[in-house]
């Protein structure tokens, strides 16, 4: 692990350095702040439930579906369509220090992202004065979530990118493994055939895997470790099969 | 050379095969230390393949490399601490500035921070880079980006350096700089570079290994190449007289000297001669007087050099020739 640290300031520089990020950034932040909007707006035509934390990071789903592919596809894909895998591994560097270097560098993105969206919250306390719109359980919870979450998705973008050279391919099957994840798992639990005694331990395991269910017990302020488990193991999961790939793609180029 | 140390680079039947294609076939070479060594081959001979294997970035199929005692397949982390290396067409970061890709190459290769800043600006000055440290890679022209490539080759002073194809692409002059900078190497770090163009590698390396169809088909310095593959001398003449007497003329300066080839004569009776060899010396003056003696009026007289080329070419002929009984292979693309 000598070189992570040199491999990832390395990619958190060029980050800085690319114009692509600002630009992704402030296309991300329009995008959220376009919900946010919204969200604001119905609250005053009639009284809401829950509060705007809660509806805000309900659909955090549809950043991810466009965020995580386009700051993971580039990552491996990329290296290796330019060949600078090559120099790169060849340097005493492994593998492991450079999948890692890669992922916590758009990780840290992903996060930071994320964190500037805070602002919202901060300019709705400002200028609403009232306390009732700010939830502090939700909004903790709610970026706790998406921390913990984020790990988990930005290892399966990662794991998209090291599988092709083709930064398209790459972001579109980034885009059909997340929507597998998210959307998939909540449409088999709801579908009907599952609750047949045969498929029942299918049906536990899909509703393990229950992203939403996560994120409401995540807002309500449960931290469990079950769902920390799912997103720990899945993340390290993805990372080792990242690092599989690399170097499978080598022995068999 | 201190006979305990082991050879900077070791092949032993090395065997490299993609699903179904021999890219190398038991390849066996060594390399000394000091040593700038060529390394010669049609398209598809396993050249890049070899020197990949050599890196340890490809895994061989069989056999085995050691880089100054070490084995690539076993040691790999102490093989790469060895090696510089350079791959074909040079792959680089297009939105680095040249010194920020060598500083984090570097640190990659564990430079010490205090050493590398000296080192960085003594590689730019070796490589002729100073004016474009500052600028992005993706904007360089190919002869800058080539010669970045080298700069990052050598940034870590290792013993071995491993070029694939370094001046291709290059103009003469810039050719002419890395040459010179390659010739600079000799002696300190043992390099094997491959190339295309032979004039270069025969001005550059002490020894050049020629390969095809993943075999070695000749090795040697180009001399011993030239006189191991042509066999003989050879000598242009253009000269008048009695054509009948020369042969038995010619026998008397030297036993094995003899006329190869013949052409017409001209209007005024000259004739161009190719004459050949076994003698290594130059015969010209013995040749010369002996002719002007015998009354016979001599134009011209050259003595030919058979370039590389012609070596590569008749030796990459014969291993063909050699390989067409076999049902042939589909050669590496």
């Amino acid at each position: 692990m000598k070189h992570f640290l040199t491999l990832l300031s390395h990619e958190l520089r060029m980050l800085l350095v690319s114009p692509s990020t600002y630009i992704a950034a402030t296309a991300f932040l329009f995008f959220t702040g376009f919900i946010f909007t919204g969200i604001l707006e119905s609250y005053t035509k009639a009284p809401q439930d829950a509060s705007p934390a809660n509806v805000f990071f309900s659909t955090f789903f549809l950043p991810v579906f466009f965020m995580v592919p386009l700051l993971t596809m580039k990552c491996l894909a990329e290296e290796r369509r330019l060949g600078t895998i090559e120099t790169l591994l060849t340097t005493p560097v492994t593998t492991t220090e450079v999948v890692l270097g890669k992922y916590t560098a758009a990780y840290a993105l992903y996060v930071a992202l994320w964190g500037a969206t805070g602002g919202f919250f901060y300019i709705l306390k400002k200028f609403s004065n009232d306390p009732r719109l700010l939830d502090s359980g939700p909004l903790i919870g709610g970026y706790v979530f998406i921390a913990v979450s984020g790990l988990l998705f930005v290892a399966i973008g990662v794991f998209a990118s090291s599988l092709s050279r083709n930064q398209a391919v790459a972001g579109i099957l980034a885009f059909v493994m997340l929507a597998a994840l998210i959307i998939g798992g909540r449409w088999l639990g709801e579908a009907g055939f599952i609750n047949r005694d045969v498929l029942a331990p299918a049906k536990a395991a899909i509703d393990y895997a229950q992203v939403f269910s996560h994120y409401d017990d995540f807002t309500r302020g449960v931290i469990d470790t079950r769902h920390l488990l799912f997103y720990f193991s899945g993340t390290a999961l993805a990372l080792i099969f990242s690092i599989f790939s690399v170097e499978a793609k080598l022995i068999h180029s | 050379m201190s006979a305990p140390l082991p050879p900077a680079i070791e092949v032993a039947h090395l065997v490299k095969s993609y699903a179904g294609m021999t890219a190398v076939a038991d390849l066996s070479f060594a390399v000394a230390r000091g040593e700038i060594i060529g390394f010669l081959g049609p398209n598809g001979a396993g050249k890049s393949t070899t020197m990949r294997i050599l890196t340890g970035y490809l895994p061989a199929t069989s056999g085995t490399v050691r880089i100054c005692g070490h084995s690539v397949a076993t040691d790999p982390d102490a093989v790469k601490r060895l090696i510089g290396y350079m791959p074909e067409n040079n792959p680089l970061p297009e939105d680095m500035r040249v010194s920020e890709y060598l500083y984090f190459r570097g640190r990659l290769k564990e430079i010490p921070r205090r050493k590398l800043g000296p080192r960085i600006d003594e590689v730019l000055e070796l490589c002729d880079l100073k004016r474009v440290r500052h600028k992005i890679i993706g904007q360089l022209s190919k002869g800058y980006r080539q010669r970045v490539g080298i700069a990052e080759a050598i940034l870590a002073e290792p013993p071995v350096i491993i070029m694939d194809e370094p001046t291709i692409g290059l103009d003469p002059h810039q050719i002419l700089i890395v040459r010179d900078l390659i010739a600079g190497l000799r002696g300190r770090m043992t390099v094997i570079i491959s190339s295309h163009i032979l004039p270069e590698i025969e001005m550059t390396c002490d020894r050049v290994l020629i390969i095809n169809r993943g075999r070695v088909v000749a090795q040697g310095t180009p001399a011993n190449l030239r006189r191991e593959v042509l066999g003989r001398t050879a000598y242009q003449l253009t000269v008048a007289g009695d054509f009948a007497a020369l042969p038995a003329l010619l026998i008397t300066v030297e036993a094995s000297l003899k006329i190869t080839a013949q052409g017409e004569p001209d209007a005024s009776g000259f004739v161009q001669l190719t004459l050949a060899t076994e003698r290594d010396d130059d015969l010209g003056e013995p040749l010369l007087t002996a002719l002007i003696a015998h009354h016979y009026r001599v134009r011209a007289l050259s003595r030919a050099h058979p370039t590389l080329e012609d070596v590569f070419l008749a030796a990459t002929r014969r291993t063909w020739d050699a390989t067409q009984p076999n049902p042939p292979k589909a050669p590496a693309a």
